[in-house]
């Protein structure tokens, strides 16, 4: 029974302590897996693909470069390891370790380790939005908040790192709660290390590197006034968006808009697909343990010893059959949902350019306007002949001029930024998606295997009824 | 909607090119218990050579080919409903000469319900899913509708199978009359009433077996075993059925959500590139043969493990019904008993009194029925365990030997599609 409830824990990977140096490398190696090696199942063969289908070869050999980033895609893994809770009650967190490989010169050092929390992550986001949304860049989405989780987590006493083991399934759940943050976390920040620009951002470096505590970002909280203003802000930009609508002038970016859209709400039904398929596997997994229970309550009133013998068996494979199930669900859930909700978020954080790129055009059209109506109160004051009216509207006129001036520029520059940007996403977004599938199709290969295994090991002792 | 899916099936037994090969297998396989008793000879073979679905009822082909001298014909057909099966099955439930022997079940009603109750959501949920789903999801509906259908016939079939094996049961007039007669039995469907009835029937069973059960002393050790054995062993057995049962079901459900998966792949495919269109549609392609396999995964569980079990535990109810008539048996035998002795207190003084020779016969009577039927009893109690063991090892040995077989499919439909999908730039 112990082993059954073990389940949905064996196949994620917080419990990181007995990790030694090379452990942790393979783990950074497989940054998108969650391997369930529980049954010893990763083989040859598995590291063979995993070589394959990491995204960075195709990273490497990508045309698309951007102007300040240097030849090759950058060399750095990140890996986030041992959430473990700090603190008791509501005003407790849970801390990541957070660590680097690089062989990159704007780093100090080849590796590092620093402790970061959620609201470190959740800050950084921010500053790098802050800094790099204005001139189109994507900036890649953080894991969402949520607070039911947060809040479950902290008002359990157990350190998550230890719960890992524990045998309740709400402990479970939670181990799982924080096992997907902890992947989204990694996911993110990878993402980030590999933009270019994002990558050799200060901010970003001391979020790696710093040994400090970082300055705590307020403002990320979901309840603080700083969320309040933002929430306004983003219902303000809301109803922006819904009202104002562009002339688009450039044929590329209302064909990408379109596809944008259609590839989002294709994603959003697949995404929905996924899930389903997770659950409902999950639910046979359950009953894959009620019917291994209500068989072995049978086997063990047969009274013929041979058949009582096999039906054990049956039990106790059902007992396994429902362990796989669950890996096949996490399979399921963490490869795929995951990464589709990645790719929702990152198609959220390319709207979120788009709608930049709008926000300078109505500056520019803005300004546009200015000008014209200036130059119309300067012909009116040529043909009321008042020359101290003329002056002043020409010297308006000049200040305008320039000001249409620096939005076109601003205009042109953040629509550049932006092709380039989405190109290079393009690029990346198949490369993931394709490593996403063949990694989920090679995990369901090997459970099949497994399942393989278990029924064969039965088949025995099927035949030794007599 | 149900309509047409019964109008494409009228004949499925007809139509073997639409049966998954695991259905296939129904018969053979629903034939099994019939092997331990077999004698080897072909004087009475019955089957069902044809069923057709109608709306409420299912009607049922009687085959019959025989060679015995009581048959008007060699070779006859009959139609049957659901219902004449149940009135033979209770015939012979009823008759005492019958009461030592394992009566075969009867056969399960016609159960569509799961099927039309899956039809009408998906008729209700289609403007939710694309054409292309609805009808995956259709296609898979009457494929499951057939199956369920198949396996009606063959319980059915089975029912009359072994009664035209048994030694004894193969010469009742009730079988021949149902093999037979070509008019409607009068076997009316079953209204309210008989559902009432057949309600009161069992409880009363129930009853009766509770309360001899309390009140008869049984001396014999066997019979106190087995009932305690069989008692035990049908709970659980009914409790396997359904979780497992449920297993299957939700099997089914999850071989399903791979429809809206595919589909979905599909759909993105369209906006892609051609060399993207190409990987998504191909990855769309495995995970819609993903789909067939794990739904031939949880109907061959169904077929080779609920439905094993379920036989059993209907088998097993049959064997505790010759326990309960036993019982009743018994409860004769001590009342007579009890006759004897109160007649011989009253007259004690009387030489040779009628009285007391009447009481002593029924007395002796019923002590050799009980006797008698005792010994049938324990026969066929032991060749139950017998028979037990024997399909319960085929039918595991069959469900391994499928679950490797569709799990080394799906694995090899992985590796190759992965192969596939590597080489596809």
């Amino acid at each position: 029974m112990s082993e059954a409830s073990d389940a949905p824990f064996s196949t994620v990977e917080i419990n990181n302590e007995s990790r030694d140096e090379e452990d942790l490398f393979a783990s950074a190696v497989q940054e998108v897996s969650l391997d369930p090696d529980v049954n010893g199942a990763q083989d040859s063969l598995d590291k063979a693909t995993l070589g394959d289908i990491t995204s960075s070869p195709a990273m490497i050999n990508s045309p698309v470069m951007e102007e300040i980033a240097t030849e090759r895609a950058n060399n750095i893994i990140i890996t986030v390891t041992e959430p473990q809770k700090i603190g008791e009650g509501m005003s407790s967190y849970v801390a990541y370790r957070v660590i680097t490989k690089t062989n990159m010169p704007i780093f100090s050092r080849h590796e590092f380790t620093v402790l970061r929390r959620f609201s470190d992550f959740l800050g950084l986001h921010e500053k790098l939005s802050e800094k790099y949304l204005r001139s189109g860049r994507i900036i890649p989405p953080a894991p969402e908040k949520s607070i039911v989780g947060t809040t479950k987590l902290k008002m359990t006493s157990t350190p998550s790192t230890e719960s890992a083991n524990g045998t309740t399934n709400s402990a479970g759940m939670q181990s799982q709660f924080v096992e997907r943050r902890r992947a989204a976390l990694e996911r993110f920040l990878n993402r980030v290390a590999q933009h270019p620009v994002l990558c050799i951002d200060p901010d970003f470096r001391e979020f790696l590197e710093s040994d400090t505590e970082l300055p705590k970002a307020t403002s990320t909280s979901a309840l603080s006034s700083a969320g309040m203003l933002r929430l306004f802000n983003k219902v303000g930009e809301t109803v922006n968006k819904i009202t104002y609508k562009m002339d688009e002038s450039d044929p590329w970016f209302e064909e990408r808009c379109a596809r944008i859209e259609s590839l989002e709400s294709g994603l959003r039904r697949l995404c929905g697909a996924c899930e389903a398929l997770a659950t409902e596997r999950r639910e046979l997994a359950a009953r894959a343990h009620d019917a291994a229970r209500a068989v072995a309550a049978a086997a063990a009133a047969d009274p013929h010893a041979p058949l009582s013998r096999a039906l054990s068996h049956l039990s106790d494979l059902h007992e396994k059959i429902e362990h796989l199930r669950n890996e096949q669900a996490n399979t399921d859930f963490y490869v795929l949902t995951e990464h589709i909700k990645d790719y929702l978020g990152l198609i959220g954080a390319i709207k979120d350019v788009f709608h930049e790129r709008v926000k300078v055009f109505q500056n520019w059209q803005h300004a546009q306007m200015q000008l014209t109506k200036r130059r119309e109160n300067k012909a009116k004051a040529e043909l009321a002949n008042r020359p101290e009216k003329m002056e002043q509207a020409a010297n308006e006129i000049i200040e305008w001029e320039s000001k249409v001036e620096r939005c076109q520029q601003e205009f042109d520059s953040i629509s550049r930024v932006i092709k380039k940007e989405l190109e290079r996403w393009e690029e990346l977004r198949l490369s993931e998606l394709r490593a996403t599938l063949l990694r989920y199709l090679h995990d369901h290969m090997q459970h099949e295997a497994q399942a393989i295994r278990y029924w064969d090991a039965f088949l025995p002792e099927a035949r030794a009824i007599k | 909607m149900m309509d047409c899916v019964e109008e494409s099936n009228h004949d499925p037994l007809s139509v073997p090119a639409v049966s998954t090969p695991s259905s296939g297998d129904i018969k053979p396989e629903k034939k099994k218990p019939n092997e331990n008793v077999s004698l080897a000879d072909n004087s009475l073979l019955v089957d069902i050579s044809d069923a057709l679905s109608e709306k409420e009822k299912v009607k049922f082909t009687v085959h019959t080919k025989t060679t015995l001298p009581e048959f008007q014909k060699a070779e006859f057909f009959v139609v049957r409903q659901h219902e004449e099966f149940v009135w033979l099955h209770d015939r012979y439930e009823e008759n005492e000469e019958y009461a030592g022997y394992i009566i075969p079940p009867a056969p399960p009603r016609p159960d569509f319900d799961a099927s039309r109750e899956k039809l009408q959501r998906l008729g209700e949920g289609e403007g939710a899913l694309t054409r292309e789903e609805f009808l995956k999801m259709k296609e898979e509906l009457e494929e499951e509708y057939l199956a369920t259908f198949k396996k009606t016939v063959a319980m059915h079939e089975v029912f009359l199978q072994r009664l035209a094996a048994h030694p004894v049961f193969r010469s009742d007039a009730h079988l021949r009359v149902f093999l037979e007669y070509e008019q409607d039995l009068c076997a009316k469907p079953r209204g309210k009433m008989d559902l009432i009835g057949g309600l009161v029937r069992s409880m009363t069973t129930t009853t009766d077996e509770i309360y001899l059960g309390a009140t008869v002393r049984d001396v014999n050790d066997f019979f106190e075993q087995e009932t305690a054995f069989l008692q035990e062993y049908y709970s659980h057995l009914k409790e396997a059925v359904a979780k497992v049962d449920r297993m299957t079901s939700k099997h089914k459900d999850v071989a399903d959500a791979h429809i809206k998966l595919s589909s979905c792949i599909t759909q993105l495919a369209t906006r892609e590139q051609p060399s993207t269109e190409r990987f998504l549609t191909r990855a769309a392609e495995t995970f819609d043969k993903c789909r067939k396999i794990e739904g031939r995964m949880a109907s061959d569980q169904d077929l080779k493990l609920a439905d094993t079990l379920r036989y059993y535990m209907r088998d097993a109810h049959a064997a505790k019904a010759v326990l309960v008539r036993r019982l009743r048996c018994l409860a004769a035998y001590e009342a007579a008993n009890r006759n004897l002795e109160r007649a011989r207190a009253k007259n004690k003084d009387v030489h040779a009194p009628m009285e007391v020779q009447e009481a002593e016969r029924a007395q002796s009577d019923a002590c050799a029925r009980f006797e008698q039927l005792s010994a049938r009893a324990r026969e066929e109690l032991l060749d139950f365990r017998v028979r037990r063991v024997a399909a319960f090892r085929k039918s595991l040995i069959d469900l391994a030997e499928l679950e490797i077989k569709h799990a080394r499919a799906q694995q090899e439909l992985f590796r190759k599609s992965l192969q596939v999908l590597r080489e596809c730039q």
